[in-house]
């Protein structure tokens, strides 16, 4: 029997070991795996090389993996976000690495890791410091820069829908990343808000086929970056943030 | 009484104006990516009758106004990571179709801004090199050099009156000679073999006054 639901994302992610390639799925918080995340930061394996577009934002999430010290490099192509402090701080007093892709580039390179291609030429970046040190080759008079397919040994995504085959449907743009991130990794967690039955989802319309997926936790009702950041909210909440929370609340009684 | 004082500063477009000129070149039918800031306005100036279809890179075809309150779905934003909303025959896709729509030459035109242009259509858009800046590109490099057509909005000069267009790029290039028109709040100017060719003025400009605030000579296509 093909069965790939995990009771928890702690179980989840309870293998992901010091020194791994993490892929993680979102563009901004749409389709950030938060809950995944959070039990990675519990779990606390460091050295990780993390591949997301961003870099989080607030201080929970994937700013909080950041800040929590699990991540030696970062890839990604664009850094900075709007409530991004914890990667520019770490950035500039130079305690973690970046390697900047184009977005398209870094699209592509995920796709080609997940396809088995090692890698293939675009005319992204020709001309420009990103292609700087990298193979180039003339096609039918056009200058083509080289670029790696990228693997990683975690994904971990987030869907709206899932069956315990793995096939996956995602919610509007909060699909970015997840298919090509779920095909490019070794082992792929999915999150998602709703479990079905085997033929519930239309074969017409899966997304993810779930060939590419590994395990499958259902958060029916996933935090909202954007929401927890609002609130000032930081993640792993410290005692004194708890004692300071119990506090606040005796305040108002 | 109060005496005016005559200044030689001329005024031309305002931004609003700016991607209402750039508007009227979006041709009917046309698959079309904005950039972040004054570009994003242009959706709102395309004439009546045209049918244009957005394109986000982060997963959208046919994206529509910002929602209201009851639309709103924060898995649902354009690439400056705003809330959007999708519009009747709208399509989602993951990163690598949507930058296969880009990289394949599927897109017809991309509407950016500038930090320079040269004389060549060099663009330089997403850094200035300096030291201490956390380097971010996003999918400019990507759109520049896959979308079909490439137009920049841009005030003419930099804050303090620096050209903006000039021989060389001095900041990290985007792109290597992708650029095709240029729109300013003082003229519209096309990039050619032959060099830049100015072809239309704001209301109230005058040539020799573009040209004092552009580093490299135009050609005179009202002439």
């Amino acid at each position: 029997m093909i069965d790939k639901r995990v009771v928890s994302c702690a179980s989840a992610v309870a293998n992901i070991k010091d020194g791994d390639t993490v892929m993680i799925g979102g563009f901004g918080e749409a389709g950030s795996p938060i809950e995944l995340i959070h039990a990675l930061i519990d779990h606390g394996a460091k050295n990780l090389t993390v591949i997301n577009n961003n870099t989080g934002s607030g201080r929970v999430g994937l700013a909080a993996l950041i800040e929590n010290g699990q991540v030696v490099k970062m890839i990604c192509s664009y850094p900075r976000t709007a409530n991004s402090l914890v990667f520019p701080e770490l950035y500039r007093s130079r305690k973690i690495a970046l390697e900047l892709v184009p977005q398209g580039t870094l699209a592509e390179r995920i796709r080609a890791g997940g396809a088995g291609i090692p890698a293939f030429f675009t005319k992204t970046s020709v001309g420009t410091p990103l292609a700087e040190g990298k193979e180039q080759r003339n096609f039918d008079g056009e200058e083509y820069v080289m670029e790696c397919g990228l693997k990683a040994d975690y994904a971990l995504i987030k869907a709206k829908q899932a069956d315990r085959y793995g096939n996956l449907v995602f919610n509007k743009t909060a699909r970015n990343f997840a298919p090509i991130m779920a095909m490019a990794a070794t082992t792929t967690l999915v999150q998602t808000n709703e479990l079905v039955e085997l033929g519930d989802i239309d074969p017409e319309h899966v997304v993810t086929p779930g060939i590419f997926v590994n395990g499958i936790i259902e958060v029916s009702n996933p935090q909202q970056e954007s929401n927890l950041v609002k609130e000032g909210v930081i993640y792993p909440a410290t005692a004194a943030n708890i004692s300071a929370d119990l506090n606040t609340d005796e305040g108002e009684k | 009484m109060n005496q005016v004082t005559t200044t030689t500063e001329q005024i031309g477009w305002n931004r609003e104006q700016m991607a209402q000129r750039c508007a009227q070149d979006i041709e009917d039918g046309s698959y079309v990516n904005l950039g972040i800031g004054i570009p994003e306005k242009v959706a709102q100036y395309v004439p009546d009758g045209r049918e244009v279809i957005y394109h986000t890179e982060n997963g959208l075809l046919g994206m529509g106004t910002a929602p209201n309150e009851d639309e709103l779905d924060l898995d649902l934003i354009n690439a400056g990571k705003k809330p959007v909303t999708a519009i009747a025959g709208a399509s989602y896709f993951h990163h690598g179709d949507s930058f296969a729509m880009i990289r394949g030459n599927h897109i017809d035109v991309c509407v950016l801004g500038a930090m320079q242009v040269s004389a060549k259509g060099d663009l330089a858009n997403w850094s200035t090199g300096a030291p201490d800046a956390i380097p971010a590109v996003g999918g400019a490099m990507d759109l520049v050099a896959g979308v079909k057509t490439i137009y920049i909005i841009t005030l003419h000069t930099t804050k303090t009156g620096a050209a903006k267009i000039l021989p060389e790029c001095t900041f990290p290039l985007t792109g290597q000679g992708v650029v095709s028109r240029i729109y300013s709040d003082l003229a519209v100017i096309d990039v050619t073999t032959d060099g830049l060719v100015l072809i239309e003025l704001a209301p109230g400009i005058s040539f020799d006054y573009v040209q004092a605030r552009t580093g490299v000579e135009l050609i005179h296509a009202l002439n």
